[in-house]
């Protein structure tokens, strides 16, 4: 007997046991409902644009990105701008969900008429917008109900000094020189690096740079677009233009095995 | 006025025997205290000018601003009590903001009119507030339906004008903008025009003497559709304009 052949017999059965939690047996709640466990909120983007190329050069920002919405990996929506004018001082690029953009560039179109109306002089700049969108997305993760975006502002922040920063979807923001977002930063971020780090680029440089990028993301990026939007914005203004990538697919002959 | 300590002003929301609403005639007395403002609509664009008073030497010529800017496109004036001239303001921002809201565009001047009128009148109705103290006028320009201008009252009552004018002077400017063929006039020369009406209006008042400084805003077809403050080269050209008009009218009557 693995006892030493005393035998213990339970004192009492069909009741508490011992060192266990006791439920009373009329107060038994079944506690298996998804609602017990508190509310879920939206976890992920439904449609998407997606990346961001952003470089700060010694005068100006130019961002780009191209003109594609995406429905998961279906290409839905063309032709559909994700980078924008805001006012002569600032631009912005979005990645993300692009509802959520929707939604957030009302009320920032809301508050730059609210601008306007004040006739002062004083005009938001770009600063003012990145550390303002920081705060709303950074609210919004706090309430575990994000808005799902990844942002880019850039612009003068005074006539001689270009600004460039980056907020993501939980309102983590830093500035830098170049930016990326979604698979740029896997695919277009190291190639700006190669450049930014060898000290401050010009237009002409900068704007050669972008376009080697749009065009890697183009070939890379399941999601990209030949066609892109390009702000431009320096100190003799702010421009939006529509760009090509000019794709070549003479190498696609030399491709086998697949 | 005759009836007064009849104790029928004592409220907006009683009428006197006679049909009258004595708070509203107090409230319209008030805004005409204030500088004269005028309104002007051209072929391409309009106009606002106001006689801005500058009671003290010691306040800043800038300060105490009379004309507003509601949206991209809507200029607005205010006559009478500043401070409820920039209550009237923040509620037509916010509605225009939810108009914006709701329907995505720029809310037509028709419709703030109406809203701004529907307030204006629920403030002649209780016996717990006071009207507004305060005239306001309305302009706009738009590709579609090109210029437009509304006045309200404290009453409420509204109209759509071609010309208006209110504050101390109204009724000297109004003589002055029926001399003008509006509708073939631009807004570029109506700045002149509106500079000279006021620089008029202020030397035939009593108080001719008072310091006062010329505000001009314009909006239209050379704005880009934007009401905005006339820039500075035009404003000196129009305030040039008005002292040569006023110095021509002196020796003429020499």
């Amino acid at each position: 007997m693995s006892n030493n052949g005393i035998n213990f017999t339970p004192l009492w059965n069909n009741g508490p046991v011992p060192g266990n939690f006791y439920n009373f047996p009329q107060n038994q709640v079944k506690s298996n409902s998804i609602d017990d466990f508190g509310v879920q909120r939206n976890s992920g983007p439904i449609t998407t644009g997606t990346s961001i190329v952003a470089v700060r050069y010694d005068k100006g920002v130019i961002i780009a990105g191209d003109k594609l919405v995406s429905y998961g990996n279906l290409a839905r929506y063309h032709n559909v701008d994700r980078v924008f004018k805001i006012n002569e001082y600032i631009t912005l690029g979005m990645s993300g969900d692009y509802a959520d953009f929707q939604f957030i560039k009302q009320y920032i179109d809301e508050n730059i008429l609210a601008d306007f109306s004040m006739d002062d002089k004083i005009t938001l700049k770009p600063k003012d917008l990145f550390t303002w969108l920081t705060r709303i997305l950074y609210n919004r993760r706090s309430r575990f109900n994000p808005l799902w975006l990844d942002m880019v502002v850039g612009g003068m922040q005074t006539e001689s000094e270009p600004f460039l920063g980056h907020i993501n979807v939980r309102g983590r923001a830093y500035t830098n020189d170049v930016i990326s977002t979604g698979y740029g930063t896997h695919l277009a971020l190291p190639l700006l690096r190669e450049y930014s780090e060898k000290g401050p680029l010009d237009e002409a440089k900068a704007l050669e740079l972008v376009k080697t990028c749009m065009e890697v993301l183009y070939y890379r990026d399941c999601r990209g677009y030949p066609k892109y939007s390009q702000a431009n914005i320096n100190d003799k203004g702010c421009t939006v233009t529509d760009q090509l990538v000019k794709e070549n697919w003479d190498l696609a002959l030399s491709i086998k095995g697949y | 006025m005759s009836s007064i300590g009849t104790g029928y002003d004592l409220s907006a929301s009683q009428f006197s025997p006679d049909g009258r609403v004595f708070q509203c005639e107090y409230a319209m007395k008030a805004a005409e205290m204030s500088g004269t403002a005028i309104g002007l609509r051209g072929k391409d664009g309009c106009v606002l000018a106001v006689e801005k008073v500058i009671t003290s030497k010691l306040h800043e010529p800038d300060s105490g601003r009379r004309i507003y800017t509601i949206e991209n496109s809507i200029g607005m004036v205010v006559c009478g009590l500043i401070t409820d001239g920039r209550a009237v303001v923040n509620y037509a921002l916010k509605e225009a903001q939810s108009y914006r809201r709701q329907y995505g565009q720029t809310i037509p001047l028709k419709i703030l009119n109406e809203r701004l009128s529907s307030l204006f009148h629920a403030y002649t109705l209780y016996s717990a507030v006071r009207p507004y103290g305060v005239c306001i006028i309305l302009t706009t320009w738009t590709e579609e339906n090109g210029s437009e201008i509304y006045s309200i009252e404290p009453s409420g009552v509204s109209f759509g004008y071609y010309g208006c004018a209110a504050g101390k002077t109204k009724q000297g400017a109004r003589t002055e903008i029926e001399k003008l063929k509006l509708s073939s006039l631009s807004a570029r020369e109506l700045l002149n025009e509106g500079a000279k009406i006021i620089y008029r209006v202020n030397e035939d008042s009593s108080d001719s003497d008072t310091k006062f400084k010329l505000e001009l805003s314009w909006v239209g077809k050379d704005t880009n559709g934007i009401h905005q403050m006339c820039p500075v080269n035009l404003y000196e050209e129009a305030k040039a304009a008005a002292s040569a008009a006023m110095e021509q009218g002196d020796s003429d009557i020499e």
